[in-house]
């Protein structure tokens, strides 16, 4: 064997002790690194989204020129207001039917594109995914040049089925569609694309067994299909919930919340009491009122997120 | 020229309540070829992480060419890795990746060069110096890996299971290849591996290790034919050794050994001298090779007991036929010549060679 | 279409078509490139119609001719938009805020994912969570408070950040660090462990593993990265909204719609073409490099 020579043969524990402390410091010194990394990412979130959040808690408690305190006063005058019900409701419908149409029409899209072969996919998808790419304020301003009062292009060519004139921004029951329309037309391919993911990663064996099994189309979908998405479908169903529940643009810009508040939700309420109107408590308040409702959908989005976790 | 040994004292490694190894001792001399050797968990790739400095040690020594290493980080220590998965940069050509080291201690581009140039030849992989990996076969990527410990020079090489990816083909090829690079390049190996054949065909000396302690150190030779341990005897070896129940007998004034009710054999004299102490009548465990087991030949040597049995089944492996016959509940293995007459379910009369018999103690599993 | 005999020893010999399978499939594949040519049509047509009436001159537009068809092509929307100095004003001013907003999240983002997917240090699980969290705080809820905490800024420091459009440096990153942040740490932690014990035993320093190895390993989610973060600069109008009113200070989408909308005027054809020129950085980025797009999406679930 070798000869080696053993240095520091004895005083085994001093030696030892030595050894625990530079681990030590050795831990210490990887672990300030990363903080040091992270805190940017800290400071950022910390001042900037957490500091805020809070600071409306505040400012929501304070009068329009923010020199009293008025405790609960802001939230007591909203209550009383028929417009604030009115957005609320309309922040609802809104948020809930958009969300499921663009989950319906996300996955049937998606279906689709996963039928054709390969090579053509790339293409569809290309096309489909357009509306998400345009920026939804330039994109909006288009839809608002097609649902203009007097030039209205789609009003020109229902001309010719004998369809009446719409007033798409105008009426408000029509203002409501054509919110609705605009913000799916523009969520709906965000859908398509994960749920192509998805679908891609359902095993072909799994649908060949059950054609094998007996089971039709529909069935098919129903049994195997949904099943093995039903994670990516609860996350961006839930994801799109929150998104599309403090949306802004679309409605800012195709009907400014009109008509007559038929078409206002939170956020442009918000920024109609908050900004416009130069009351900043006042749109606090409004927006906190979007907090419970967010806080549910992120629990619900943590448990499914956890429950994933634990099932991976 | 520097000692390049390695050292081990009573080397601990804890994981929160966990120990992964237990005291570890082990001199490993310059230029020697060690394996460390045993089933998942036994610590051994733990053992070879501390030497890499990847792990911290919880207590005892490692030392390096007679220096301590425990708080000296791994690019300090001179040493050169190669993973189970290869762990080649997947951004960079093979060059690149070998010369990655040397690069970043700013070696001169010459040195640079004219060692990955030498190391490539060695490996037969020159022609591959400017793909990137995922244009390499498992195989290739294996050399690369190796290519890439070569070039730093260091004092020792580590080899975390290298071949485990391979296909059982390839690995008895890389297996040549490291081998031939042990013996051009000389530098001090530990190589860790779960495949005892690796083991007996690779090392100088083999450590087995169990339950992070270690079984026992030895060269090939002596752990195959003197195992210390019931655990050695039947890790080392393949088919594994057989162990039978058994009891030593006094007969007529000489040392026998029962297996069975019908069974007993005499024990050679050399045997029957080293077991005479023994107490008589206890639980022994009998170990004997498969190849220890054949047909009984017509002219028997001295040591050499025949029984006969029923066979339960045969493997033919073409060049022998492997027997599996059922003693006193245990199974037990042999190999015949294929033209025996060995049969699935027919009998065949059997021949031990007690010259090579293990004797153990059942409790302790110490080979006697 | 193919035909096969069964030989049943019992039953007589027929033949067994495997026809319907294809027939299927080739049904489903009609009908399927029918409705994806319907949704595409939906896709497009607002688009396609921004370019139509882009083409097109005042006088045509009021005329109401047939909107769908353009009978006097013209570029005088085009020219006069970008030799407008305001418009060009915009222009620059989206293209310097997204460029640097980039920046910074990257350089915040990277080095934070880094840390989090690879050194596991006290609270790293958590501090990813929240990370995941504050992305669900949406900007409509923080625009209020934030405008009253820097219009406060400005009044205890005599620095006036309202309406200057580098205020919005400060801002967007709240947008965009969050996500970047939850992208990185999903491509560096699919980064083998070996490979930076490798880099360790090969001698590199942390920074060196960072830089040397992650980064260009990483390299197809940091494009992905960068990507999202520049076209969610870029399409930003609420908070430049907010923030900013002089029009000078402008980017892209808050002047188009503000400017171009003087009182009852519309000049819709000067619209369209601005709205046209401010959606054409993102569709360009997406035409070139559309994978990196839709990884990006992919990398987690977001704004939809």
């Amino acid at each position: 064997m070798a000869d080696v020579a053993i240095r520091q043969n004895s005083a085994a524990a001093p030696r030892n002790v030595r050894k625990r402390a530079s681990l030590r410091t050795a831990l210490k010194r990887k672990s300030t690194a990363a903080f040091l990394m992270t805190l940017p990412l800290i400071i950022l979130i910390a001042l900037l989204v957490l500091y805020p959040a809070f600071y409306s808690l505040h400012l929501a408690t304070l009068n329009k020129s923010m020199q009293r305190f008025v405790g609960f006063g802001n939230f007591e005058f909203l209550f009383k207001r028929d417009t604030f019900w009115l957005v609320v409701k309309q922040s609802c419908i809104f948020a809930i039917s958009a969300v499921i149409f663009k989950a319906l029409i996300g996955f049937i899209v998606a279906h689709f594109v996963h039928n054709v072969p390969a090579k053509g996919q790339r293409k569809w998808r290309g096309m489909l995914l357009v509306p998400w790419v345009i920026p939804p304020a330039m994109s909006t301003l288009a839809w608002l040049w097609l649902f203009d009062p007097s030039y209205s292009a789609f009003n020109y060519t229902l001309s010719f089925f004998g369809i009446g004139p719409i007033p798409w921004t105008g009426d408000a029951s029509w203002a409501r569609f054509s919110v609705i329309l605009v913000n799916i037309w523009y969520g709906a391919p965000f859908f398509m694309i994960m749920y192509l993911a998805s679908l891609k990663s359902v095993p072909e064996q799994l649908y060949e067994a059950a054609a094998i099994d007996g089971a039709n189309w529909w069935q098919r979908i129903w049994y195997v299909t949904l099943p093995m998405m039903r994670n990516i479908i609860a996350i961006t169903t839930l994801f799109s919930l929150i998104v599309t529940f403090a949306n802004f643009d679309i409605v800012r810009i195709l009907t400014a919340g009109g008509p007559l508040d038929h078409t206002h939700i939170f956020a442009t309420w918000a920024f109609r009491v908050g900004i416009e109107g130069s009351d900043i408590p006042l749109g606090a308040s409004v927006s906190l009122f979007m907090v419970p409702i967010l806080a549910v959908a992120a629990i619900f989005i943590l448990r499914d997120v956890n429950k994933r976790g634990n099932e991976a | 020229m520097l000692m390049a040994d390695v050292t081990l004292r009573k080397v601990f490694k804890r994981y929160d309540d966990v120990e992964a190894v237990r005291g570890i001792d082990l001199d490993i001399a310059d230029h020697e070829f060690v394996v460390l050797v045993g089933p998942s968990g036994c610590g051994k790739s733990t053992t070879l992480r501390m030497i890499a400095g990847l792990e911290d040690i919880t207590g005892g020594d490692i030392m390096i060419g007679g220096d301590v290493v425990n708080d000296v980080p791994p690019k300090d220590r001179d040493i050169a890795m190669v993973f189970q998965n290869y762990a080649l940069y997947p951004h960079m050509t093979v060059a690149e990746n070998m010369s990655f080291g040397l690069r970043l201690k700013h070696f001169p581009k010459a040195e640079i060069n004219s060692r990955v140039t030498e190391a490539a030849r060695m490996l037969d992989i020159v022609e591959l110096v400017d793909r990137k990996p995922k244009q390499l076969s498992g195989g290739q990527r294996q050399r690369v890996a190796m290519g890439r410990a070569i070039v730093r020079n260091p004092k020792v090489f580590l080899f975390d299971e290298p071949l485990s990816n391979l296909d059982a083909k390839l690995r008895v090829q890389m297996r040549i290849e490291i081998k031939k690079v042990h013996q051009k390049v000389r530098t001090t190996t530990v190589y860790v591996t779960h495949d005892q054949v690796e083991a007996m065909t690779l090392a100088d000396r083999v450590v087995v290790m169990n339950h992070g302690r270690i079984e026992q150190i030895g060269t090939p030779n002596e752990l195959y034919h003197k195992p210390a341990t019931r655990f050695v005897a039947g890790f080392i070896g393949s088919p594994a050794m057989n162990f039978m129940p058994c009891r030593l007998e006094d007969v007529a004034g000489k040392l026998h050994i029962r297996l069975t009710d019908r069974i007993a054999f005499p024990l050679p004299p050399i045997r029957a001298a080293r077991y005479q102490s023994v107490a008589r009548n206890e639980k022994l465990l009998l170990g004997l090779r498969p190849e220890h087991i054949t047909e009984a030949k017509a002219h028997p040597e001295p040591g050499v007991e025949t029984f006969d049995t029923v066979l339960d089944v045969t493997e033919p492996m073409g060049m022998e036929t492997l027997i599996y016959f059922t003693l006193e509940g245990a199974q037990v293995c042999g190999r015949v010549n294929p033209n025996a007459g060995a049969r699935d379910g027919g009998p065949l009369r059997l021949a031990v060679d007690l010259n090579n018999m293990h004797l153990l103690n059942e409790v302790t599993g110490v080979v006697i | 279409m193919t035909s096969t005999v069964v030989i049943d020893k019992a039953a007589p010999t027929r033949a067994i078509k495997y026809g319907s399978m294809s027939r299927d499939r080739t049904w489903a594949l009609r009908w399927s490139y029918f409705f994806l040519t319907l949704f595409a049509i939906f896709s497009l047509v607002p688009p396609l119609y921004m370019v139509i009436t882009s083409l097109k001159s005042s006088a045509e537009i009021s005329a109401a001719t047939n909107p769908w068809w353009i009978h006097h092509p013209t570029l005088e929307n085009y020219i006069g938009l970008l030799t407008s100095n305001q418009f060009l004003t915009f222009f620059r001013n989206s293209a310097f805020v997204s460029i640097f907003v980039v920046t910074i999240t990257m350089l915040i983002s990277v080095p934070a994912a880094f840390a989090l997917a690879r050194m596991r240090f006290w609270g790293s699980a958590t501090l990813a969570t929240g990370v995941f969290l504050t992305y669900l705080i949406p900007d409509t809820l923080l625009f209020l408070p934030l405008f009253k905490m820097f219009a406060l800024f400005g009044d205890f420091t005599g620095i006036q950040l309202i309406n200057r459009w580098y205020v919005l440096l400060f801002i967007y990153p709240t947008l965009t660090v969050p996500f970047c942040t939850w992208i990185m740490i999903g491509y560096f932690a699919s980064i083998p462990k070996e490979l930076d014990e490798a880099a360790i035993i090969d001698g590199a320093s942390w920074f060196q593993t960072l830089t040397r190895i992650f980064i260009p390993v990483a390299m197809p989610g940091i494009i992905a990265a960068t990507i999202f973060a520049f076209t969610v600069s870029w399409a930003q109008f609420l908070y430049p909204l907010v923030f900013t009113t002089s029009t000078d200070q402008l980017v892209l989408p808050v002047g188009i719609v503000t400017t171009l909308i003087k009182g009852d005027v519309f000049n819709w054809g000067q619209i369209m073409t601005g709205a046209l020129l401010g959606a054409a950085p993102p569709l360009i980025i997406y035409a070139f490099l559309m994978d990196y797009y839709i990884a990006g999406l992919t990398a987690g679930a977001t704004k939809g």
